[in-house]
């Protein structure tokens, strides 16, 4: 996981329209012809904001998005089940890890980016607002949150920043492998026992329509996608990434034969995409505006995280700087 | 779900015991995932957990295979209750800090790389193939522990004064690490006495440079090896074994 359309408005410093039109020209016409943008290169300040935005929201998703799955490491039911989650959740840290990386090309710091994020300024991916509450949401997320990731990231395989595609394959590599076995965790429990089957319904209830939320708000309410299409940081706009995610999905959750929660979900002969009913946008703004069920505990994972890790890190960068002196100390003893 | 009786030989609870070691250690490492002072420790930990989670599924499948009652890895992890498990009481303490985490690592690696290295020799073809995975990955153990032994020792009055206490805290617990094999099956198995001297020299050779005093020889808490534990390894239990308990005979 994870990145999500959230379609912030770019608050552009008042200086910034200034561009070299010369330059921004060169510029565009590498974009429009596929050139992979690298971190040296020249780029409008406009196009380095958005990526940072998107990069490190990205990273910051990975990262929270290891708390409601970590949730249930240590009571996964079996060795297998719980070397398979410990691995995945490893891999998110890896991704963020790799995304910050990628993010910090363009000039901004690991450092101001996780404060971002403690602090509250910062967005990640709604769905890691809501609770996991039995181990069919492991599967579940697996499924649907990693399902719809690999639809909205796939694209970004082929965006213009070169570092973010490049962070891009590989994550996408991984992800399809956390969906497939999300799936699979899916399967064990719709074959299993009556309370296993109604676990795995329980959880494709709760977590169906926060799935399709992560593509974002509907087209016409989406002002900011012009640009970044045109720069091709975007490549599909949210409503076609969502279409594909319901079209792909639903077939899937049928052979598991579980009920989507949607009354009005149909498949439209003429159109040959599945139908369905409105989503809850209200819900969206909520917890984006942090009144999912689990925002403040969320960010209180974090902040206790980095607060109480800090005498670690300062142990670290003090042993360095004392180890650095000692080094000089003897070379200049041994001149 | 009813606990499952195992039926003990020297060589099923030798396995039980260094299965139940890395098992019950993979838990508290594991409760990091997520929480770490650094994106970096949080996959390293992860890492060291995962290594620890595979050597025990390798040994309890064995023990399994020994036993020959027809249980499975995760009836040997999940149904047995507290006083079934064999593991050294130091692994089953609270995560505590990040010092506790890292001494509690250093000191079960610096005892279990000659271990495992010495396994891999064993005339049980089977434990020297599992031995050859495990040194590679304990190496790699012992070397993370160590540099954070080196880096909290020597950094800062705090990072001293907090891993100095999480020495004196685990040394007591060291001893149990050394308990001899029963005599039936100590030609499979390496005598854990005569690792001591490659334990001593790792921990003079870290504190050295990490400014730390080893503790002075004194009581050693034990009992973890024939099943006596501590008040946490029950809670700990209560968690990991929730689901296999909650819904007997589901597969998942």
């Amino acid at each position: 996981m994870y990145t999500q359309a959230l379609n912030q408005k770019d608050v552009a410093p008042a200086t910034a329209s200034a561009e070299d039109p010369e330059r921004l020209a060169r510029f565009e016409a590498r974009v429009a012809a596929e050139d992979k943008i690298e971190p040296n290169d020249w780029m409008p300040e406009a196009y380095r904001r958005t990526l940072t935005r998107q990069i490190s929201q990205h990273a910051h998703s990975e990262i929270v998005g290891m708390l409601p799955e970590g949730n249930w490491i240590t009571r996964a039911p079996s060795l297998r089940r719980k070397a398979a989650l410990l691995a995945k959740v490893q891999d998110e840290g890896g991704h963020g890890l790799y995304l910050y990386a990628a993010a910090e090309t363009l000039g901004t710091s690991r450092e101001a980016l996780v404060e971002q994020l403690l602090s509250g300024r910062a967005k990640y991916s709604s769905i890691f607002n809501y609770p996991t509450l039995t181990w069919a949401d492991i599967g579940a997320i697996g499924w649907l949150v990693d399902g719809a990731a690999i639809m909205n990231q796939i694209p970004l395989c082929r965006t213009s920043y070169g570092p973010y595609a490049r962070a891009m394959v590989r994550v996408c590599k991984e992800e399809s492998f956390h969906q497939r076995q999300g799936y699979e965790i899916m399967l064990t429990l719709a074959r299993g026992t009556a309370e296993q089957k109604a676990m795995a319904q329980d959880a494709l209830d709760r977590w169906w329509w926060p799935a399709l939320m992560m593509f974002g708000p509907p087209d016409g309410e989406s002002a900011h996608t012009d640009q970044s299409m045109r720069w091709k940081i975007k490549r599909f706009t949210n409503d076609a990434l969502r279409q594909q995610f319901v079209d792909a999905t639903v077939p899937q959750g049928h052979f598991l034969q579980l009920t989507f929660p949607d009354p009005e979900l149909r498949f439209d002969e003429a159109s040959g995409h599945w139908q369905y009913g409105a989503i809850d946008w209200e819900e969206f703004r909520q917890v984006l505006a942090g009144n999912g069920p689990c925002n403040r505990e969320r960010l209180e994972a974090r902040r206790k995280a980095h607060a109480e890790g800090a005498w670690v890190r300062e142990a670290a960068l003090a042993h360095a700087a004392k180890r650095r002196a000692r080094r000089a100390a003897e070379r200049q003893a041994a001149e | 779900m009813t606990s499952i009786a195992v039926a003990a030989s020297p060589l099923v609870e030798a396995l039980l015991a260094r299965a139940d070691d890395a098992l019950v250690h993979a838990h508290r490492l594991s409760e990091w995932c997520g929480h770490a002072p650094m994106l970096e420790e949080d996959l390293a930990l992860a890492n060291v957990a995962l290594d620890l989670l595979g050597q025990a599924r390798s040994l309890y499948q064995y023990a399994a295979e020994v036993e020959g009652a027809g249980h499975g890895e995760d009836d040997l992890a999940y149904r047995r209750d507290a006083p079934q498990f064999r593991n050294a009481l130091i692994f089953e303490l609270p995560r505590g800090d990040f010092a506790e985490t890292i001494a509690r690592l250093f000191f079960s690696s610096a005892v279990m790389l000659p271990w495992w290295q010495a396994a891999m020799t064993s005339p049980d073809a089977r434990i020297a193939a599992i031995a050859a995975k495990a040194e590679k990955e304990i190496t790699y153990h012992l070397r993370h522990a160590g540099e954070w032994m080196i880096r909290l020792g020597d950094g800062t009055d705090e990072s001293h004064a907090r891993m100095a206490a999480a020495v004196a805290k685990l040394w007591p617990y060291t001893g149990e690490l050394f308990a001899a094999e029963h005599e039936t099956i100590a030609a499979l198995l390496p005598d854990a006495a005569a690792l001591r001297p490659a334990f001593e020299a790792t921990v003079a050779r870290v504190f050295a440079e990490a400014g730390l005093e080893r503790p002075r020889a004194g009581w050693m808490q034990k009992g973890g090896r024939r099943g006596v534990h501590t008040e946490h390894l029950g809670h700990m239990l209560a968690v990991m074994q929730h689901l296999q308990r909650a819904y007997p005979g589901a597969v998942w």
